[in-house]
């Protein structure tokens, strides 16, 4: 009876995903009728009202009682028949479903998108299309929110599509830049080309399966009136075959891979940078692409118990994605594009961890069995506002100096102290020094990544520490090092050079307190409230890998405060001059871009395409063209017959008869 | 009279009223008056028919009639319609009302040949009986000849023609099979439905005369549904002819095909359709990637659609061809949604062509700017085809796929699997078109000049809009729709073909 109370109070919810999606009408329709001020305001107020949902959600539900077994109650406040498919439990639905990754994901969107709608304010002052922009946010909001409410995989995939548009539209805001056209064309091809694997994924799977619903267990409390999901029938699936699940699952993962950026489908999410920075703190670093993770989390169920072993490539998959990244991230001179290298790494962190989780490597360290998946998510989360933070104040920056080169940088902490001091809170959080929230997290994902394998744990601690590395390499590029004087005393001429106005200033200060406090003052820690099992989880530092990461960590960064602090860099024009290929294949991101480039041009383009074109026109065409032609060739041959003259005829005529008179006769 | 003949006396009063009145202004007067009601009749219809069927009107064709038209040969003039012919109804009655304000400045003849073809779309699209439909094919696709012959652009003798003599060739399979069914099912009745359940005088066509009148009857359909290697008409046709004259042809006349091979070829003859769907389905599966895969080269804006129609199209017949439920009610909403999505596009390109005098993509940049309505739309449009959820075109697609891949074979859900991968495909021609045309800054001063859409021209593409937006969000209504059609003929193939 309770519960059934608790749901009619979820009824709400619907509200979380109505409203952004009527700003999104109200901004893209009656947009150039508005002001900026009265846009914008629009799209934050709808926002905040999201937010407040999404907080109030939060409290209320982890709040509630568990249950019986220990696991929070999954709720389904809404779901009903979107699209019949007319096969058995086959069907589209539409619906709401919270349990405890969704309401953690709801703090994350909304959290991280009110505090981009009013940084915007600052940011896209004045710029054209600025209505259009709070448009896009207010759509890319409402589908990001969609796609973590969803009761099925299809209603999923449909919001996971609406991203990507959102992505696509968004990265292209500047078009009439070429690189931003290009790069938003990139993006939504390369993603599209992953979702065709998340496609046929789902299709495997509701073919074997007999269902798209996520309830697997059927335990979900469902509100009066909301249609039941059915669990799927892995049974049957597997009765079909045991590589089906396996298969299936890891063709989904491929559309998360594509989401979140796994080698070697990142390529488009450096390019993605084109965009304007706020969009790029919100989808292309906090929200979109962990969405790929997410939806592993989302199937882990079914992973853990159908496809263990196959978890092994999503692993490896992410730690190789995670050394790639952070190898790039440290040759790189755009701001954006190191914190975007880093978010592939730290996204990649995340499938490690969600990878290592895997039943039977819990031997060795106590931690109940399911480590990774709590790191994953406890990683996402923390992740999500330090990056945030990061974008935002390399927006900042961007918009004070007007480039995204560390070149025009250096020594900005004397001119952007707010800045300095958050991005410093950030970097040392990615870096995993405590108390920051980073710390924690990746502590965990270290725990479960030894425990899987030294080696694995090995590895990522040493990316770890690269990470360390870059970040402070850049963080020390733009507030220290060599200071680009000249250009600065010409921006101040300008008269736009300086600290940010506090539009922009208060979300980084927000976000930074999530940081600062997340990791230790969360009421029983973040286990309490996201485990793989959905019990209490009570996190407890391993002091053997805590410290010896800390302590990596602190050696990178004291590497790099020696190589990068100072006014020159000695240090680090040597290492360049000494490994000059190293550096520029680090820096051309070892040609991978140059490879798809060959790839899609060279053979698809110029070996499938044209050739299927010329073949159409000239042979299928052809042939048609031919018979037309042939036909008129004939019809010009027998013309002569028609003549007309008499004396023809008659010439005819009479050879016929002498023609049939001795054919009778024989 | 049966309510449904409205259908046919609206466009013949149209005619006569357009050979009679005077002036720009009557004709236009007469075109919005006519087709605002040909529109309301077919909302009415859908209204209506969805009442009755509310109400458990079940029978397989609801408000049927029949009137003697030539005894001798038992052909009737014969109406009725069920869930699918009211979807397509519906359909013609939206692009033909969009269609008459995007050819708003057009002459008299123009209308006169306009209308007729509307008349034989709708007529088609209500009647019942073998000959009656065809009569009505025949009629709408004769006026396309003049229509792009006379008002086309390009090389319009030269389309005109091809695409004449190509469907022509199509109508002459297409009646010889018209006539095999109907001797091969006892040569009492040319009525789709008592053929198919074998009353009055009907019997069961015997398997060996499938086997001919199948393949003939459905590539004769099979050529206006873009199948391939006959849809060489449809690149050519369409870059040539008028703006609104694409849209009719690729919105509705395109959907004659699938129309017609689901509910003669293959509803009349299951057998041969069970036997012989795997070599359509390869062909149609060809369409599929072949269209797309044509179109990412191809650098005039109307033939790039013209491909994406025979990509989506073959869909259509691809979807039909699996011989299930949901897969044939994808294929119909497929057929809606690319109508409506493909008359947007059409409707779309004939503006910008109207102010730019090339549709040559190499030409045109920055669009964006200049005509800020137009190329919004364009997007839109262009979402709409490469399957945004939220428009039509995932709806159906989606619908597609998770019906085809029920088959229980693996070479059907390994094609499942390539026509899939078109959705790839169509991102990258869609979006390679669209962010050379409207993105990027304008580098021809010519254009700096241009206006954007009039009134009237907004008009149109925003009724296509509503529509195709309508159908994305809350597809269920059409699905059930289309859906009830659906069923009796996929159960009769199925329970036929065993």
């Amino acid at each position: 009876m309770q519960s059934n109370f608790i749901t009619m109070d979820f009824q709400y919810t619907l509200l979380i995903l109505l409203l952004p999606f009527l700003s999104f009408l109200v901004l893209g329709i009656c947009g150039k009728w508005l002001s900026h001020k009265v846009a914008g305001l629009i799209g934050t107020f709808t926002l905040g009202a999201v937010a407040v949902m999404s907080y109030y959600t939060a409290f209320v539900y982890f709040t509630a009682d568990r249950l019986a077994d220990g696991t929070f109650a999954t709720f389904v406040p809404y779901n009903f028949e979107w699209l019949p498919f007319y096969i058995g439990n086959l069907h589209f639905d539409m619906g709401i479903m919270l349990d405890p990754i969704t309401v953690m994901m709801l703090i994350v969107i909304s959290t991280v998108s009110l505090m981009v709608h009013i940084y915007s304010f600052g940011y896209m002052h004045g710029e054209r299309g600025f209505q259009r922009y709070y448009a896009f946010l207010s759509l890319f909001t409402m589908s990001m929110l969609g796609l973590v409410v969803a009761t099925n995989i299809f209603q999923m995939y449909m919001f996971w599509e609406l991203v990507g548009v959102c992505s696509y539209l968004l990265i292209g805001f500047y078009y009439t830049t070429a690189p931003a056209v290009s790069a938003s064309k990139k993006a939504f091809i390369v993603t599209r080309f992953a979702d065709l694997g998340f496609l046929v994924g789902i299709l495997v799977f509701g073919y074997y399966t007999g269902s798209f619903s996520f309830d697997f267990t059927e335990s979900a409390t469902y509100a009066v009136g909301a249609l039941h999901g059915v669990a799927p029938d892995c049974a049957k699936a597997v009765a079909a075959g045991g590589f089906i699940l396996p298969t299936a699952l890891f063709l989904m993962f491929l559309g998360g891979a594509g989401k979140s950026a796994m080698f070697p489908l990142h390529i488009w999410l450096p390019d993605a940078m084109e965009g304007p920075t706020p969009v790029s703190a919100l989808i292309h670093a906090a929200t979109m692409v962990v969405a790929g993770v997410f939806q592993v989390a989302r199937m882990f169920p079914l992973w853990i118990q159908y496809a263990p072993e196959t978890l092994h490539y999503v692993a490896w998959i992410g730690a190789f994605t995670a050394f790639y990244a952070a190898a790039v991230a440290c040759a790189q001179s755009d701001i954006k594009r190191v914190l975007a290298f880093s978010t592939i790494s730290q996204i990649a962190f995340m499938m490690v961890a969600l990878g290592v989780c895997i039943p039977g490597h819990e031997a060795t360290i106590d931690n109940h069995g399911s480590l990774g998946y709590m790191a994953s998510m406890y990683h996402l989360f923390t992740h999500a506002m330090f990056k945030a933070t990061l974008f935002l104040c390399a927006g900042c920056i961007i918009h004070a100096v007007h480039s995204n080169e560390m070149s025009a940088m250096g020594g900005m902490r004397k001119y952007m102290p707010v800045t300095n001091w958050t991005f410093l809170i950030a970097t040392l959080a990615i870096s995993g020094i405590p108390p920051f929230s980073g710390f924690f997290s990746k502590d965990e994902i270290l725990a479960a990544s030894f425990n899987y394998s030294p080696i694995m744990g090995w590895i990522m601690t040493g990316i770890a520490a690269m990470t360390a590395f870059y970040m402070f390499r850049v963080y020390f590029g733009i507030f220290w090092g060599t200071e680009n004087k000249e250009y600065h005393e010409e921006l101040r001429h300008h008269g736009h050079f300086g600290e940010a106005p506090l539009v922009m200033t208060a979300p980084l200060v927000f976000l930074t307190l999530f940081t600062v406090f997340m990791g230790w003052t969360l009421p029983g820690g973040f286990g309490a409230y996201v485990s793989a099992t959905g019990t209490e989880y009570t996190i407890h530092l391993d002091p053997q890998i805590a410290i010896t990461s800390v302590v990596i960590a602190l050696v990178s960064i004291g590497l790099a405060t020696y190589i990068y602090k100072g006014s020159s860099q000695p240090v680090a024009e040597r290492m360049k001059a000494t490994f000059p290929n190293l550096h520029q294949w680090a820096y051309h991101r070892f040609y991978i871009d140059e490879v798809y480039q060959f790839v899609t041009h060279r053979i698809i383009f110029a070996y499938i395409s044209r050739p299927i074109a010329w073949f159409d026109r000239h042979i299928v065409d052809g042939t048609l063209n031919g018979l037309a032609d042939g036909a008129h060739y004939i019809g010009e041959k027998i013309r002569p017959l028609q003549s007309g003259r008499v004396q023809q005829y008659a010439y005819v005529f009479f050879l016929g008869i002498v023609i049939l008179f001795f054919i009778l006769l024989i | 009279m049966n309510f449904l003949s409205i259908f046919v006396i609206i466009p013949l009063v149209m005619l006569l009223a357009l050979w009679l009145v005077k002036g720009q202004n009557g004709i236009r007067a007469v075109m919005t008056v006519g087709s605002t009601a040909l529109l309301g009749m077919s909302i009415y219809l859908t209204v209506q028919f969805l009442l009755d069927r509310a109400a458990g009107a079940d029978a397989e064709m609801l408000y049927t009639a029949s009137f003697v038209w030539f005894e001798p040969l038992h052909i009737y003039y014969s109406v009725g319609v069920d869930g699918i012919s009211v979807a397509m109804l519906l359909l013609s009655g939206i692009i033909v009302f969009t269609g008459t304000f995007v050819s708003w400045d057009m002459c008299k003849e123009y209308f006169l040949w306009f209308t007729l073809l509307s008349l034989g779309v709708f007529g088609f699209f209500i009647s019942i009986d073998m000959f009656a439909m065809f009569m009505f094919y025949e009629v709408a696709l004769i006026p396309m000849y003049l229509l792009i012959g006379v008002w086309g652009t390009g090389k319009k003798e030269y389309s005109a023609m091809k695409l004449t003599l190509m469907l022509m060739g199509g109508s002459a399979f297409l009646m010889c099979g018209i006539f095999g069914i109907f001797f091969g099912a006892g040569g009492q009745t040319m009525n789709i439905t008592e053929i198919a359940h074998q009353i009055n005088g009907a019997h069961a066509i015997d398997l060996g005369q499938q086997y001919i009148w199948f393949p003939m009857t459905f590539i004769g359909f099979g050529v206006l549904g873009a199948l391939f290697p006959f849809h060489t008409w449809s690149p050519d046709g369409h870059a040539s002819a008028p703006t609104a004259v694409s849209m009719l042809h690729a919105g509705v006349l395109m959907k004659l095909g699938g129309y017609g091979c689901f509910r003669i070829a293959m509803y009349l003859m299951p057998q041969a359709a069970n036997d012989l769907a795997w070599i359509f389905l390869i062909l149609t599966g060809i369409s599929v990637v072949y269209g797309a895969f044509s179109a990412c080269v191809q650098t005039d804006m109307k033939y790039i659609n013209a491909y994406s129609s025979v990509s989506h199209c073959g869909l259509v017949l691809f979807a039909l061809l699996m011989l299930n439920q949901t897969a044939a009610t994808g294929a119909v909403i497929q057929m809606l949604s690319h109508g409506l999505m493909t008359a947007l596009f059409f409707a779309l390109i004939g503006m910008i062509y109207g102010r730019t005098h090339t549709r040559d993509i190499r030409e045109l940049n920055g669009l964006m700017r200049i005509m800020p309505f137009l190329a919004v739309c364009y997007v839109i449009a262009g979402l709409g085809n490469l399957g945004l959820p939220g428009l039509s075109g995932f709806v159906a697609e989606m619908t597609i796929f998770v019906g085809s891949f029920q088959h229980a074979d693996t070479f059907h859900r390994f094609l499942t699997i390539l026509a899939c991968s078109s959705i790839v495909t169509t991102a990258v021609y869609i979006l390679r078109m669209v962010g050379k045309i409207l993105f990027g800054t304008c580098t021809d001063e010519h254009h700096l000049q241009l206006t954007d859409a009039k009134p009237i021209e907004r008009f149109p593409v925003i009724v296509l809009i509503c529509c195709i937006a309508a159908i994305g969000l809350a597809p269920f209504f059409v699905s059930n729709l289309v859906t009830g059609g659906v069923t009796p003929i996929v159960q009769h193939i199925l329970a036929v073909a065993g």
